[in-house]
């Protein structure tokens, strides 16, 4: 069977030798060119790598065994450090699971709100993930423009949060303070100055016949063994299917906009590359939707035995004070049950599965990680390819390693 | 989108398939869980991808839970299956008693089960027949206990400093 599928594919793996000297050749744990603390054994024969054997756990940080431990509200600063290009999207995710278990009605501000933060998230995770497929082709400039807005995506974070990379953002049932002036005034200029910048940099490599040579055919991957795989987000889709959580299964009002999911031909590191640009413009036409139509109403709902009260109605309110207490002493009661939820993280689909049994902490909490999943393809993706094209392999399929160790 | 296959007609499909297999039948949240037989789990999940109406030929996750009070049924072993071309989702769940964690490997159905069955086998000893590459994943290969299992405590046992009932379960 095994062999039957890989035969189904469109590409096409060379099968020459340069001279048949084999060497071994440790890609990491630490490189450079790995961006993150994960090993890769290779068998070389020249360039061309004939065989691939990976390790990983090198930041295994038994995140599901300390879920088992702590409260509900506890939980979202471990999910800032799954995948932390996109903190705010597993915030969110962790929040919603939470909420569809308990059940409770969020406002459509909040998801509005939601959503703006979410696509600003995808927005710096594609951008250092295709910025730095630039600068493991040595094309370092264009990094060094979109870095600049990244920044600005980060202040923005700041403006909600107080945080920037470890965001720990919202809280479940929505925000700890609604969005302030200064917000909207960063996110303005954010939303004209962005595009500019952003076409810039796009001009620089999109249409660059060195780096079209550098990427195109570079670390493939038919359709029918990504799904084999089980591949999920730009990764997916840049093998031509066009799976996307948000328009799947839509959470926090992702039906309400409107919004196009690109797909690739190839699936190869030119066509992730794309995938990822023309998400970025939508993620931005996704803002510009939801910040004109954002709903008047609240940005928290109404569930005060898991939302935080306000400090000066603690003081002076007894009611208030005792959910206070109940929350931090992890005494709220939760309903036993077992929910699924995932989100169209950075990197895809993003799932959480959660089985309850009433008490303080969850009895047993898994992470869907998508890169932790994706990543068992990559000797596959790069036998038979050279040591370059594996480099430009592993940073275009945006492995974090904080997601893929968990 | 709106899911072309309901929660009866899938389930009913399996029941006729493979009968007394099928142990329970449940919609917790709206989503399908169905507890079937350990034993028929390999069968199970390649009928579910190559049946032609169903097409539920996406392997989401793959873990383990422990239940140590269930005597006969410590380990359970959870499939998310998806169906990409009905928007359908569903979930299997099988039982195996701590005497015998083997389960049957589905990696020749789906590359990707791979590392998951790893990091199943790493965190709760649950053993899958017929995997490739039966080792540790995350933790190291030299570590003696599968950490996930509900008996080893996050933090140390042994205090008698602390009454657990005020920190957690």
């Amino acid at each position: 069977m095994e062999e039957k599928l890989h035969d189904s594919g469109h590409i096409e793996k060379s099968t020459e030798t340069i001279d048949g000297d084999i060497a071994t050749l440790n890609l990491g744990p630490t490189h450079p060119a790995t961006h993150g603390i994960f090993q890769n054994v290779l068998k070389v024969d020249g360039e061309k790598i004939l065989s691939s054997e990976q390790t990983v756990g090198y930041i295994h940080r038994a995140f599901e065994k300390l879920a088992e431990r702590r409260p509900y509200n506890q939980i979202t600063p471990i999910t800032d450090r799954l995948n932390y290009c996109s903190s705010p999207i597993n915030n969110m995710g962790w929040e919603m699971t939470v909420e569809k278990l308990i059940g409770a009605e969020i406002p459509k501000r909040v998801e509005y709100m939601r959503v703006i933060i979410m696509e600003l998230a995808r927005i710096a995770d594609h951008l250092v993930c295709n910025s730095v497929i630039g600068v493991d082709t040595g094309a370092l400039t264009g990094f060094t423009y979109v870095f600049q807005e990244r920044e600005k995506i980060y202040e923005l974070y700041e403006e909600v949060c107080g945080a920037r990379l470890t965001t720990n953002i919202g809280r479940i049932g929505g925000f700890e303070r609604d969005f302030s002036p200064t917000f909207y005034k960063k996110l303005d200029n954010f939303l004209k100055t962005f595009p500019k910048v952003f076409n810039e940099f796009d001009s620089l490599l999109s249409r660059n016949r060195i780096f079209m040579d550098r990427t195109i055919g570079a670390g493939p991957i038919s359709a029918q063994r990504a799904l084999d795989y089980s591949f999920v987000g730009p990764n997916l889709r840049a093998a031509g299917v066009d799976y996307d959580v948000r328009v799947m299964n839509p959470y926090s009002s992702y039906e309400d906009f409107d919004f196009i999911v690109p797909v690739g031909t190839q699936g190869d590191t030119y066509d992730r590359f794309q995938v990822r640009q023309e998400e970025i413009r939508q993620s931005l036409r996704i803002i510009e939707q939801a910040y004109k139509n954002l709903p008047e109403g609240s940005y928290k709902a109404d569930i005060p035995e898991f939302y935080l009260p306000p400090k000066e109605e603690v003081y002076n309110n007894m009611e208030a004070l005792i959910y206070h207490f109940k929350i931090v002493m992890g005494e709220t009661p939760i309903p036993a049950g077992e929910v699924y939820h995932s989100v169209e993280g950075g990197n895809g689909e993003l799932g959480y599965y959660l089985i309850s049994d009433g008490g303080r902490s969850p009895y047993r909490l898994q992470f869907r990680r998508p890169c932790f999943i994706y990543y068992q393809a990559y000797p596959e993706m790069i036998t038979g390819q050279n040591i370059s094209d594996a480099v430009l392999t592993l940073s275009s399929m945006n492995v974090i390693a904080g997601e893929l160790d968990a | 989108m709106k899911s072309k296959l309901t929660n009866e007609q899938v389930a009913e499909r399996l029941q006729k398939q493979f009968g007394e297999h099928i142990k329970s039948v449940e919609t917790p949240y709206d989503f399908l869980t169905i507890e079937v037989d350990a034993a028929k789990l390999y069968d199970i999940i390649f009928w579910l991808k190559t049946d032609s109406e169903l097409q539920i030929s996406f392997l989401t996750n793959l873990g383990g839970v422990h239940y140590p009070d269930s005597e006969g049924r410590e380990f359970a072993i959870v499939y998310h299956l998806q169906s990409m071309v009905n928007n359908f989702r569903l979930r299997l769940k099988a039982f195996v008693s701590k005497e015998n964690t083997e389960v049957d490997s589905i990696v020749d159905i789906y590359a990707g089960a791979n590392w998951m069955e790893r990091e199943t086998f790493d965190f709760y000893g649950i053993t899958f027949n017929g995997h490739p590459d039966m080792r540790r994943i995350l933790n190291e290969d030299s570590m003696d206990y599968f950490p996930m299992r509900k008996e080893y405590h996050l933090e140390d046992a042994t205090r008698e400093d602390k009454d657990d009932r005020f920190f957690g379960r």
